[in-house]
């Protein structure tokens, strides 16, 4: 064949060339690597690791299995059991359980594991401890008459299930289930708060990213399309607020809002507004929605900014000139091509917006609060376990919208300046 | 982040220089200076044993740390009532014998002599702080000033907005003893559903009305804004506003609830004789009395409370702004860490849901 008597062309030290070609690459290929090793590193620690182990904690909590391993064996042998009726063994291995704790100073870790779905059984089981060894058969009656709480099914449906290790009762719980005597049920109207406010969160988020789009698109414009002098001055407006620390923007709202601030006090002075009708904007749902569409303008202008500045005024002035009305102009020439920017801008405030703390916390009052705000209760209070179930749940939620977002627009369509 | 890096360098540190010395964590501030004026610095002179004050944002959670890791530095810390009870039942804490304390003046023992449910198995109270509520004294005067809790419901009367802390603890309560229930059965009442509803139905009465805070900072500068015309606080927030820079802030001592603050010693102290001498000199009549001096959180034991103490700035009498002034006293209720162990995050969500409605 023709191919075969083409002689093989080599380097001069009578390599292959194609060898010699790939020898070399895999070299660079190999110092590029070794120069984002550090990064890998950075990010394998600091996030992916860390939310691995919230994830973890979200479904493992050992505290009842390790205090209570009488009990743990009880009920691997007999799964089955009654939880209404438990018999007489599982009750002694309880005592002796109980009676262990006191010494090894177990009982505020099994209490307060158990506690996560019964409440009412931190005191419970101190109780218990504290009389454990005094307890004569037959315990049933004994831990009975020590507490009538000890018969409670749902109780033991709870020690049941926090002898596993691994559990999905946070999941539970954090979707307004109880534990009750019958097993979970959807938990009664006056409780029920996680998935309220879930669902509230996400709509504030996109009410903001809404807001923060509507704002930020004429300012970017005006700052595309500006002089450069006078366009950097204009962006130094928006940097500015972008570089202040966000517990001074907040507060400064509220010195803003709130009914004795600067805004009813001029609208006062206006004779706008009487002097007993100030109106209510901080502590509540608007001042959360302005105070964080403020925070996340920045975020929008950014990335539409550095899209609209690369869009070539020619296009616009070849649609007017062949005949499109402005409108026209805009919709069918301009827009589109700012899609990428308005993308990456929305997905950017929304993200952000759905994980903020410290706004809703400190200008919220009694309507504004959002789901990270149980998040930080529950860190605050040791009940990592189900922090650690709500913000699994609230990043799967927008990992599946950062699925559909590509799914739809494309994420390499994003363009983040 | 910053904090604890200048935290973890300093006992990093002082753990390999100096072992003989007493460390005391506490949490900073106006506070852990008042410990180290009355306490600290006196100790050290009376003992001659070189001691040092190191600072945490809750001393609770580096104590754990360190007995977990088997690296204990610290002798002594100052922990918050829940804390204490907690990290005592899983061990972390050495227990402290109560007959070691140093009697009163007048020879009562300090078992007798420390409040109820001051002295606990592992940790001895150092102050009382509590949640009052305080008004603008511009805005409610002559004999129209709000005197009980139920004033701070009463919006007939005393109109305005009302600040309350964003949480059900110290608001439950306050609203059960608000509506007439005796402190003593609060936590009975509030342990069955009837109560629960009880509360938040008194609650309901003013809630269109309440600017809820979060911060304890938040508390005086609601105030001090003119943004509520009366809110519930932490009492050492309002009486520095209105002596050190004199706001027109009046307490009420009315349906308040009170909390203690303790010194532990954590397990495997190195130096844990010294810290049990320490705390006994600390919790002496004369060591509250000094501390009470600094800062406007009572002395837990009666006989502390007997004479008549001067602030620091030598001329206001500590006496009228203390939360265990038998005056104050008269209706006020122990905050119970056991109910609210068991009961936090339940009543928690359902005052969340409340809110939202």
């Amino acid at each position: 064949m023709a191919e075969a008597a083409t002689p093989l062309l080599t380097t001069a030290d009578g390599r292959p060339l194609k060898a010699a070609l790939a020898a070399a690459q895999s070299r660079a290929k190999r110092r590029a690597f070794m120069l984002v090793l550090p990064l890998l590193f950075f990010v394998l620690v600091t996030f992916l690791v860390p939310i691995g182990y919230m994830l973890k904690r979200s479904v493992e909590h050992d505290g009842f299995a390790v205090a209570a391993p009488a009990l743990d064996v009880w009920f691997t042998e007999n799964s089955g059991f009654d939880p209404a009726n438990p018999p007489e063994e599982a009750y002694a291995a309880l005592a002796q359980d109980l009676a262990r704790m006191q010494t090894e100073k177990t009982t505020g870790l099994a209490g307060t594991r158990i506690n996560y779905t019964v409440p009412g059984t931190v005191s419970l089981f101190k109780k218990g401890a504290r009389e454990a060894k005094d307890l004569v058969p037959p315990y049933k009656e004994a831990l009975i008459a020590l507490d009538p709480d000890w018969a409670k099914p749902a109780l033991w449906r709870g020690m049941a299930a926090a002898s596993h290790v691994y559990t999905t009762e946070f999941y539970k719980v954090a979707s307004d289930m109880k534990l009750t005597d019958d097993g979970w049920a959807r938990g009664g109207e006056k409780d029920r708060i996680y998935l309220y406010l879930f669902a509230k969160t996400f709509f504030i988020s996109g009410l903001i990213t809404v807001l923060c789009l509507l704002l930020a698109f004429p300012i970017a414009h005006l700052l595309a399309t500006l002089p450069m002098a006078k366009s950097s001055l204009l962006m130094i407006l928006v940097l500015l607020p972008f570089w202040t620390s966000l517990l001074v923007r907040t507060t400064a709202w509220i010195a803003l809002l709130q009914e004795q601030g600067i805004v009813n006090d001029a609208l006062v002075g206006l004779g706008l507004i009487s002097d007993e009708n100030r109106l209510t904007m901080m502590y509540n749902m608007t001042g959360t929605i302005v105070a964080m569409t403020h925070v996340l303008l920045p975020f929008m202008v950014l990335p539409l900014y550095s899209v609209m500045r690369v869009i070539p005024p020619s296009y616009a002035r070849a649609a007017r000139s062949l005949g499109a009305t402005s409108w026209t102009t805009f919709r069918r020439v301009y827009l589109p091509q700012t899609l990428p920017g308005i993308a990456a801008g929305s997905l950017l405030v929304f993200i952000l917006a759905v994980g903020y703390y410290i706004t809703p916390a400190l200008v919220g009052g009694a309507d504004g609060q959002l789901i990270s705000n149980l998040i930080s209760f529950h860190m605050s209070k040791s009940n990592w376990s189900l922090a650690a179930a709500i913000a699994g749940m609230l990043l799967v939620s927008i990992l599946l919208l950062y699925w559909l977002y590509d799914r739809l627009i494309g994420i390499d369509r994003l363009k983040l300046g | 982040m910053k904090k604890t890096l200048i935290l973890t360098t300093a006992l990093v540190g002082f753990a390999s220089a100096a072992h003989a010395d007493l460390t005391v964590m506490s949490w900073g501030g106006a506070y852990g200076a008042a410990q180290t004026e009355a306490h600290v610095k006196p100790w050290s002179a009376a003992t001659g044993n070189p001691a040092v004050m190191v600072d945490a944002d809750n001393p609770a959670q580096p104590i754990k740390a360190m007995v977990e890791a088997g690296n204990v530095t610290v002798d002594v810390a100052s922990l918050e009532y829940a804390d204490a009870v907690r990290l005592c039942d899983e061990g972390i804490l050495e227990p402290i014998d109560a007959s070691m304390l140093s009697p009163a003046p007048d020879g009562t023992p300090a078992t007798e002599d420390f409040f109820e449910g001051a002295i606990t198995e592992c940790g001895v109270s150092t102050d009382t702080w509590a949640n009052v509520y305080a008004y603008d004294t511009t805005k409610f005067t002559g004999d129209n000033v709000p005197k009980t809790a139920a004033d701070f419901f009463d919006l007939e009367k005393f109109p305005g907005k009302r600040g309350l802390r964003k949480g059900a603890k110290a608001v439950l309560e306050f609203a059960l003893m608000a509506d007439g229930v005796a402190p003593a059965d609060v936590y009975a009442t509030l342990s069955t559903p009837e109560g629960v509803d009880r509360a938040f139905a008194k609650l309901d009465t003013i809630k269109s009305e309440v600017v809820w805070w979060e911060a304890g900072a938040q508390a005086p500068q609601l105030l001090a804004d003119g943004e509520v015309a009366m809110t519930t606080a932490y009492n050492g927030r309002i009486f520095g506003a209105a002596i050190d820079e004199g706001k027109p802030f009046q307490i009420v001592w009315d349906g308040q609830l009170y909390e203690n603050e303790l010194y532990v010693v954590p397990k495997g102290a190195p130096n844990k004789d010294q810290a049990m001498d320490f705390i006994k000199f600390a919790t002496s009549t004369e060591g509250l009395r000094a501390q009470a001096q600094h800062i406007s959180y009572g002395p837990p034991r009666t006989s502390a409370n007997k004479e008549t103490l001067l602030y620091k700035d030598g001329k206001t009498e500590m006496g009228p702004h203390l939360p265990t002034n038998p005056e104050n006293m008269k209706n006020s209720l122990l905050t119970s860490s056991d109910f609210w162990v068991d009961h936090d995050s339940e009543l928690n969500e359902r005052f969340q849901a409340w809110l939202s409605q």
